[in-house]
């Protein structure tokens, strides 16, 4: 049986076609895919996103136990509330997941991680945990007492919207810079997104969720499914755990280098075996030029050699095609490739992979 | 869900008009436009191509997946709709009015074949 979000029940009533995504019966969409990307890129949308798996990880030794755990350095926060996108790797450089972890003081943060790989992430933490005994619990988020649901609200209006749905908390996250996260009674509201465009994630109690909603939707904000949700992010070049990257991947073939510290001299899980592995490839963005649809694992053709459509779509935005792939180091932002689809060979362009931006085409 | 009575069907859900000129109407079912979302291309057969029956015959893709279109009939494609390429979110608005192609049947009997509402309409309360 497939596990539910608190939110289900209004999802249905309003209307939403529902999928099983990773297990959990999640909307694709409440009418048309295409109506709601706009209504993220022009005004407002919300996103159930209550099935990915907030962690909190406390104790004193946090901070040691996260700077070991993750390829991006846990020192880099040291402002309350601000937050940090990773990866953790396993011992062989590939991404076991991507996550956000949040900074909320010494000895207490907050990672948020994906619904599919949630269980096998948390039986990995616990293992880590054990093999280097290090004083840290960790309390997964998503169900018993203590349950968080979460709504994402993305848009350039995303802000006002949420401030009009509940002028409470506007003096808590008026003045929170993107990438903060700030408590307002029991929401952690977070500038955060995966939409490229302005926007809070909510997280609070799974019962306070329906009457949040509600306010949302009575504010003029458009619900939105998981179908838009993957345009807007490929739109902005964002990658899709699963997709883009998964155990197998490193992440510096994976576009995620820059998620990556391989400066600072401390020790991570995957560190010695990205060392010894170079990139193999580059992680790029496709422009088809004719009329089709980009799909994942179309065959690309360069002069350079062969790669392979990670990601691909139709985006809303600029009314064509648009990938994510996974191209021969030789290959040059601005060459022409080809994508094998069906029978036949078409033209596309090779451009850097963040397509569309705050409303704004960028490629 | 709409399901017109004076049209044909096949089990891939596509739907046929019969023309009085004995050409087929085909295009895809509101219930397949439903199940696709919001279509963004159309890719169309040749006009004078071949195919055998259930032969792809043509495409359609919605954001999030394409679909195969097939020949409801062996026979010989006669006209394309280029309104429908040009425009695929004709199919979310109307898809019993944009239809994709027609077809000459080789062989008219070959008509018989097909499902009708009722028989269309089961399938789909069974899938």
């Amino acid at each position: 049986m497939m596990q539910k979000t608190v939110l289900n029940d209004i999802h249905r009533r309003s209307g939403a076609r529902m999928v099983d995504f990773g297990g959990w019966e999640m909307p694709v969409h409440y009418g048309s895919q295409i109506d709601e990307h706009h209504a993220v890129r022009r005004d407002a949308g919300m996103f159930d996103v209550s099935h990915m798996c907030s962690v909190d990880i406390e104790g004193a030794d946090a901070a040691a136990f996260l700077r070991r755990l993750i390829a991006n350095n846990i020192d880099k926060l040291t402002v309350a509330g601000k937050a940090l996108y990773s990866a953790m790797l396993n011992e062989d450089g590939g991404v076991i997941d991507d996550l956000i972890v949040y900074y909320l003081a010494d000895g207490n943060y907050r990672m948020v991680i994906n619904a599919g790989t949630a269980d096998k992430d948390l039986v990995w933490m616990k293992s880590r945990l054990d093999d280097w005994q290090l004083a840290v619990t960790l309390t997964p988020r998503r169900e018993g007492a203590g349950a968080l649901a979460m709504i994402a609200v993305q848009g350039p209006n995303a802000r006002q919207k949420v401030w009009d749905a509940q002028p409470g908390c506007r003096a808590a996250c008026e003045a929170l810079q993107p990438f903060f996260a700030a408590l307002s009674g029991e929401q952690f509201i977070a500038r955060t997104g995966y939409t490229g465009e302005d926007g809070y994630e909510i997280a609070l109690p799974a019962d306070q969720a329906a009457g949040l909603w509600e306010a949302l939707a009575a504010a003029g904000v458009q619900p939105c499914g998981l179908g838009a949700r993957d345009t807007l992010r490929l739109e902005a070049g964002m990658n899709l755990y699963g997709q883009d990257m998964d155990e197998s991947v490193s992440p510096l073939d994976a576009g995620l280098a820059w998620t990556v510290d391989l400066v600072s001299p401390r020790d991570f899980v995957g560190k010695a075996a990205l060392l010894a592995r170079p990139p193999q490839v580059q992680f790029l963005g496709l422009v088809l030029s004719e009329r089709g649809v980009l799909r994942a694992h179309q065959q690309v053709i360069s002069e350079h050699g062969t790669g392979e459509i990670t990601s691909g779509s139709f985006s809303p935005t600029m009314q064509q095609a648009i990938a994510l792939a996974r191209l021969p180091l030789a290959v040059a932002i601005g060459d022409r490739v080809e994508v094998a689809i069906r029978d036949k060979l078409l033209a596309a362009s090779v451009v850097k992979p963040c397509f569309v931006r705050h409303g704004q085409v960028l490629v | 869900m709409n399901i017109p009575a004076d049209l044909k069907y096949t089990k891939n859900h596509e739907w046929i008009r019969s023309e009085a000129d004995g050409t087929l109407t085909v295009g895809i079912t509101d219930h397949a436009q439903e199940l696709l979302g919001d279509l963004v291309f159309v890719e169309l057969p040749a006009v004078g191509a071949e195919f055998a029956v259930e032969q792809e015959v043509a495409v359609v893709e919605s954001v999030k997946a394409a679909s195969d279109v097939y020949a409801p009939v062996a026979g010989t494609v006669v006209a394309v709709n280029q309104a429908t390429a040009d425009s695929p979110e004709l199919v979310n608005q109307d898809a019993y009015a944009a239809w994709l192609f027609k077809i000459t049947p080789a062989a008219a009997d070959d008509v018989a074949t097909l499902l009708d509402a009722a028989a269309y309409q089961q399938l789909v309360d069974a899938a």
